[in-house]
């Protein structure tokens, strides 16, 4: 019948070749298997929703829990310094699993790093996921800078009608959103209450499993070695113009000398005093936060020194022009340590133990001497070119 | 994380336990187990471990803790 109706409808009553009826299996293909009911036009699915769940108050987006190869490479990228600023997601509820209404509701940031963490642990659970606007920035740093807060977190959980998806009133926040969340507060403006899940969204299966209950690993921070390794990267990509500029300051105090400006001077002395700067980066952005319980002192800007100090000498051993005078090994071992000091210094924004106080008092204490050891090195480095 | 310490007797940290209603929520959001209940009243345990995050003080709910970083 179907056969029939296609070769009647044919033009000016010429009869099709029956051979034109398997067109479409054998030499267009079958044309795309599009999920039709999503297709808008203008709209593109993100590769992290597989398809729309249906709920009282319209459709929900349901989340993959697998990562594919395009949200690794983007990840890769992010931790290099990437697109870090701009990695975001749509802010809204999400779903994953078969939810229903006595689904449990996670509360996350909608930084696509904070998402994929999260999405990635929950491949046996059906639950909410409401995100929250926090411009891109992970839960806790989201949390102190204000973005992830008790006012964003009600008016998304009105915003998504939330009660006409979930019978129960609970949100289950993690633990490090409380620096910017007032339970309190929420629950008097939403009618629901908050939750405070595990730190890590490892444990959430867990902590639910638990009867909402987290225990005390669930409950502390940790510093490993990959948490910190990790994070170097992005260390090094924030302090790369400002190297720049040094880079081109140290090629131009190299050129100094005897006949007032020399270009060669400029270029033989400036690529040793370039290759400091590199060593006195790495060992302050890079060895120091690896190895950081390791060495010894409290004080990150001291650790630096040390590392610093180490660095320098290696490379004193490495490169004999380093130590072609004194005064030239001097200037150098002092402006290694000085770059190595203040970065490490800087990594104390960037770990998750050092307190606001504890931070400005190692500020006042230490950039005295990290600017008394660059003027020194300095003044060396163009009194050994005479 | 016992073994990451920064300086000692620097944080602003004070609890109020004449304040404390003894609801336990500050020692479930404190990232770094400063506070603990003792005879259903919080108690600071490891004050030097405190990095003044804001998360006790910001969901205690009879404001029996405070923290006051400067501009940081």
């Amino acid at each position: 019948m179907k056969n029939k109706k296609k070769t009647q409808a044919s033009t000016s009553g010429v009869t099709l070749m029956p051979s034109m009826d398997q067109i479409n299996d054998n030499c267009c293909g079958q044309g795309a298997d599009l999920p039709s009911p999503q297709e808008k036009p203008g709209y593109k699915l993100c590769n992290y929703v597989d398809k729309f769940i249906t709920t009282e108050v319209g459709p929900v987006p349901r989340i993959k829990t697998k990562l594919d190869i395009r949200d690794r490479i983007s990840t890769a990228l992010v931790r290099c310094g990437i697109n870090r600023y701009r990695y975001t997601i749509a802010p809204g509820l999400y779903g994953v699993g078969d939810p229903d209404k006595t689904s449990e509701v996670l509360v996350t940031a909608n930084f696509k790093l904070t998402f994929d963490h999260l999405r990635r642990e929950l491949a046996t659970l059906n639950a909410w996921i409401l995100v929250l606007d926090t411009k891109g920035v992970n839960v806790w740093c989201a949390a102190s800078k204000g973005t992830f807060s008790s006012r964003e977190l009600t008016n998304h959980i009105l915003k998504a009608d939330l009660d006409k998806i979930v019978d129960h009133k609970r949100v289950i926040v993690p633990q490090l959103g409380a620096t910017g969340i007032c339970a309190k507060a929420v629950k008097k403006e939403s009618g629901f209450r908050v939750v405070y899940g595990p730190i890590r969204a490892a444990d959430i299966i867990k902590f639910l499993e638990n009867k909402r209950k987290a225990d005390s690993s669930m409950r502390a921070v940790t510093f490993t070695f990959l948490e910190r390794i990790i994070l170097t990267p992005v260390e090094l990509q924030i302090v790369l113009k400002p190297a720049l500029i040094t880079a081109i300051v140290l090629f131009i105090l190299s050129g100094m000398g005897p006949g007032f400006f020399s270009f060669s001077g400029a270029w033989n002395r400036g690529a040793i005093a370039f290759i400091t700067l590199a060593i006195g980066m790495v060992s302050g952005a890079v060895i120091t936060p690896a190895l950081l319980p390791y060495i010894p002192g409290r004080q990150f800007a001291l650790k630096g020194f040390i590392t610093g100090s180490l660095a320098a000498l290696i490379m004193a051993g490495l490169i004999p022009a380093a130590t072609a005078s004194p005064s030239t090994g001097l200037a150098l071992f002092l402006f290694c340590v000085t770059i190595s000091s203040f970065l490490a210094m800087n990594f104390t924004g960037t770990t998750p133990f050092t307190s606001p106080s504890g931070v400005e008092k190692e500020m006042k204490r230490y950039i005295p001497i990290q600017l008394t050891t660059l003027v020194l090195s300095t003044g060396l480095w163009i009194y050994s070119a005479f | 994380m016992k073994e990451f310490r920064h300086l000692e007797d620097v944080a602003t940290l004070v609890l109020d336990e004449t304040k404390c209603i003894g609801c336990s929520l500050c020692t479930e959001v404190c990232p770094h187990q400063v506070l603990e209940m003792h005879q259903k009243k919080a108690k600071i345990i490891d004050f030097n471990a405190c990095m003044e995050c804001g998360a006790c003080v910001n969901n205690c709910p009879s404001s029996a803790l405070t923290v006051n970083p400067g501009v940081g």
